[in-house]
């Protein structure tokens, strides 16, 4: 493969990354407060639709991108309202979403499948692009993408280094201990979970208006399920998160690359590939394999490569927090 | 502060958890809460610092009537508390910890909170890294960073609740000249929650004494344990006598055995335990101990040594094996790992009875032998009572009852952990009983005087390695406090 192949492929795979480092990072956010919104597939399906629908009925694009985001938002809302207010199954209620979520982006959505509309201009950044190599993998994409750089870079520091951030750990970790330091827990938490649900929303927006424009049944489905499997990944934390969705990016498109090297091969094999590689790498990263690994190590290295590799979840996942 | 609780009343249903209790505390002064389990003491300390509202009474700070609608808000008037399990966030850095603790600030002034925590902690003689993640700290450590955060928020009122469950000796000591300075030079208020009389003995300036929602008694210092003891009680309570036991042939053997995870490497462990025998297994929490109970039940693989049950070679057999054998392991976590939530006391006999069972089960059968085992361990509920419902004392007594009649080696770990006096000593009864047809007894335990009161040998566990067993009646809760901590009596 020559040098300009290359730098296309990485491109695209930085491009494609895009959506799944918003959802990856807004499910980080919600579930870093203590909140597991699983309805992910679901709302970006239908955020996709609506952006689409919207963009395509207004001729504004950032018009689609905020009705997207408050799609993701009052969908995140539900979970939060079923699991926080009426202390249902958050897994249930997320669960049943996913499926309202597909079913009505298909219903909803019947009118404008397969038709051309507005999408996020091409726009290059002066000077960066014409850097050798970088400029083009990094910095000849469009505003979305830049975005998505700048959002890691922001959760990162709002989640490790600021005040908020650091009480939006304590109430996912520990909702008592938050409770008894003065945090409105399960305020944050709503919150929370309508800005983790929001940049789902956006997620789905930049799929139908930036990365497979458009929109047709079914447009985005399993990619919300992906970006679960990256927030794991990730150890909950927003680089790994991104590097979780670069790589699930590369296994795509050399599986796409592979496809055209080995055509005899069907190519539903090379399609569920990244799937398949993607369960592999979780299963090493979260199973005691990782632990008989370390000890193999010397002991200065062990704590480098076990916080590097393994993330535990936040410690109040899942649970409903009351108060006494 | 002087703060006064007047009159308070708290109801959970039927029960009087709080039941008009009234208390003073001066400033300057420790005063100690003394109470057996379920006494109320934990519900006082609970309204007092906003988690829970009481349903009659009134507290005054200074003379001032004062009602607190949550915990943070108590703190701003000057009461922490020290929880029983520090209230803290494990896998944050000790740092982000006490951040956590401050005013909003978009960005947290770190440089500032540390320089805080390393004056304070050096006024205390403690020795916290700013840097270190909490859940790599020990209890003692972790209490040490609760108390410096409640100071740094300005507390003048401290509650401690149960605070010496889980630490060492001499963090022990640490911790009580910490409060002693606290009341005696900085006038601060103290209130001491314990159920141990030893240490509201060595302590406190004045105790008062709680019995089923009631105050039975204030009492100045020096103290009498007679009298103390009658008023948590109603009774005197007779501490029982240790009775040897002809030993056996060994039951148990470890031929040195190496343990492997992550965190820690046990190795080269050897110890034979005879029949009848009982060891007690020491150390602060994550020395290797629980490992090595582990190993012993079949519960954690050992990498390489050998496991013998009566001669025979058990080494890589499954728990499976080892249950039919005749061992059974009691875990901490009664509720978590003992028992099964959500099921009542008749489901847990039936799946608990061995050999082969027919496939529907007979109910009216199951219940009546539940009824019995009840009966012969006074167990508080009925057999179709959710185990959950349980006390703390009444699951240790079902998971005893639902043992198999005959054992070769019990395992255990705290065995009493969690439990009132009485309810301990009676667990006691059984294990003592258990020996004299021939099993053999292996417990963890963080409370000197129950190591040193039913053990024949005591074994402590310290950074992963296993000392020699001591025998258990030449050596002294001082001398095995220091071996537990680390440090080597010279004398």
């Amino acid at each position: 493969m020559d040098s300009i192949l290359l730098i296309r492929t990485l491109a695209s795979i930085v491009r494609g990354a895009t959506p799944l480092i918003f959802a990856g990072i807004g499910e980080t956010i919600t579930e870093k407060a203590g909140v597991i919104n699983l309805s992910l597939d679901g709302t970006i399906l239908l955020s996709a639709m609506v952006a689409f629908a919207v963009t395509y009925t207004t001729g504004s694009v950032i018009l689609g991108f905020i009705a997207a985001m408050l799609v993701g938002a009052l969908m995140a809302l539900i979970v939060a309202f079923g699991s926080i207010t009426l202390r249902q199954d958050q897994v249930a209620i997320g669960f049943v979403l996913t499926l309202l979520g597909a079913e009505m982006s298909s219903f909803l959505g019947n009118p404008f499948v397969r038709l051309k509309g507005p999408s996020v201009p091409h726009l290059p950044i002066p000077y960066l692009a014409d850097i050798p190599i970088i400029g083009p993998i990094f910095f000849n994409h469009n505003l979305v993408v830049y975005l998505g750089y700048a959002l890691i870079i922001f959760s990162w520091f709002y989640i490790f280094k600021t005040q908020p951030g650091l009480k939006l750990q304590g109430i996912g970790e520990r909702p008592e201990a938050a409770f008894a330091r003065g945090s409105n827990v399960n305020l944050m938490r709503y919150v929370y979970t309508a800005l983790g649900g929001a940049l789902v929303g956006f997620a789905g927006a930049s799929y139908s208006l930036s990365i497979k424009l458009g929109w047709s049944h079914r447009h985005t489905a399993g990619n919300g399920w992906i970006a679960l499997a990256i927030v794991i990944f990730g150890g909950w934390h927003p680089f790994r998160v991104a590097f979780g969705a670069y790589l699930f990016g590369s296994l795509k498109s050399l599986s796409s690359i592979f496809q055209r090297v080995a055509p005899g091969i069907p190519s539903q094999f090379f399609n569920g590939a990244p799937f398949a590689l993607m369960i592999i790498v979780l299963l090493l990263v979260s199973s005691g394999w990782l632990d008989r690994l370390l000890i193999r190590l010397p002991v200065r290295l062990r704590r480098l490569v076990h916080d590097a590799l393994l993330g535990a979840p936040p410690g109040g996942l899942g649970r409903v927090f009351v108060k006494e | 502060m002087k703060i006064e609780a007047l009159d308070i009343r708290k109801y959970f249903g039927p029960v009087r958890a709080n039941d008009g209790i009234t208390l003073t505390v001066e400033p300057g002064s420790i005063h100690g809460l003394l109470g057996e389990n379920g006494a109320g003491k934990t519900t006082l300390m609970k309204i007092l610092t906003g988690f829970i509202s009481a349903d009659g009474g009134e507290t005054r700070l200074d003379g001032r009537p004062v009602r607190f609608a949550s915990p943070a808000e108590s703190i701003r008037h000057g009461i922490g508390m020290l929880h029983q399990e520090p209230l803290d966030f494990p896998p944050l850095k000790v740092l982000d910890n006490l951040l956590l603790a401050f005013e909003d600030r978009l960005i947290p002034g770190r440089q500032q909170v540390r320089r805080v925590l390393e004056e304070l902690c050096r006024r205390f003689n403690f020795s916290i890294d700013p840097d270190a993640r909490v859940n790599t700290l020990t209890v003692g450590e972790r209490q040490q960073l609760e108390i410096l955060r409640l100071l740094a928020l300005g507390a003048e009122v401290i509650i401690l609740d149960e605070p010496t469950t889980g630490i060492s000796a001499p963090q022990k000591v640490l911790l009580f000249a910490t409060l002693r300075r606290l009341a005696k030079e900085e006038g601060k208020s103290v209130i001491f929650v314990s159920h141990k009389l030893e240490e509201v003995e060595e302590l406190c300036d004045r105790v008062t004494v709680l019995r089923q929602g009631k105050v039975t008694g204030h009492i100045e210092a020096p103290f009498r344990a007679e009298q103390l003891v009658q008023l948590m009680f109603g009774q005197s309570l007779l501490r029982s006598d240790r009775s040897r036991v002809p030993l056996g042939e060994p039951a148990l053997e470890l031929q040195d055995v190496t343990v492997q995870t992550y965190r820690l490497t046990v190795s080269h462990m050897s110890l034979a335990v005879r029949a009848g025998e009982v060891i007690g297994l020491a150390g602060l929490e994550g020395s290797g101990q629980r490992l090595m109970l582990r190993a012993c039940a079949g519960l954690q693989r050992p990498s390489s040594g050998r496991v013998r049950l009566q001669g025979d070679d058990f080494t890589r057999r499954s728990y499976r094996d080892f249950l039919a054998a005749g061992v059974a392991y009691l875990p901490a976590g009664r509720i978590e790992e003992g028992l099964i939530r959500g099921l009542t006391l008749t489901e847990h006999y039936v799946l608990t009875q061995r050999g082969h069972q027919p496939l529907f089960i007979d109910w009216v059968g199951a219940a009546e032998g539940m009824q019995h085992k009840i009966a012969e361990f006074n167990i508080r509920g009925q057999s179709g009572t959710p185990v959950e419902a349980l006390s703390g004392g009444n699951q240790q007594r079902a998971l005893l009852s639902l043992l198999p009649p005959v054992l070769k080696v019990l395992a255990m770990e705290h065995p009493t952990r969690g439990l009132d006096i009485e309810s301990a000593m009676w667990v006691w009864e059984q294990l003592l009983e258990r020996r004299k047809s021939g099993t053999a007894i292996l417990f963890i335990s963080a409370d000197l005087d129950e190591l040193m009161e039913h053990s024949d040998r005591i074994i402590v566990f310290s950074g992963g390695v296993m000392a020699s067993p001591i025998d258990a009646a030449a050596t002294s809760i001082e001398e095995l406090g220091y071996l537990i901590g680390g440090v080597r009596d010279n004398s």
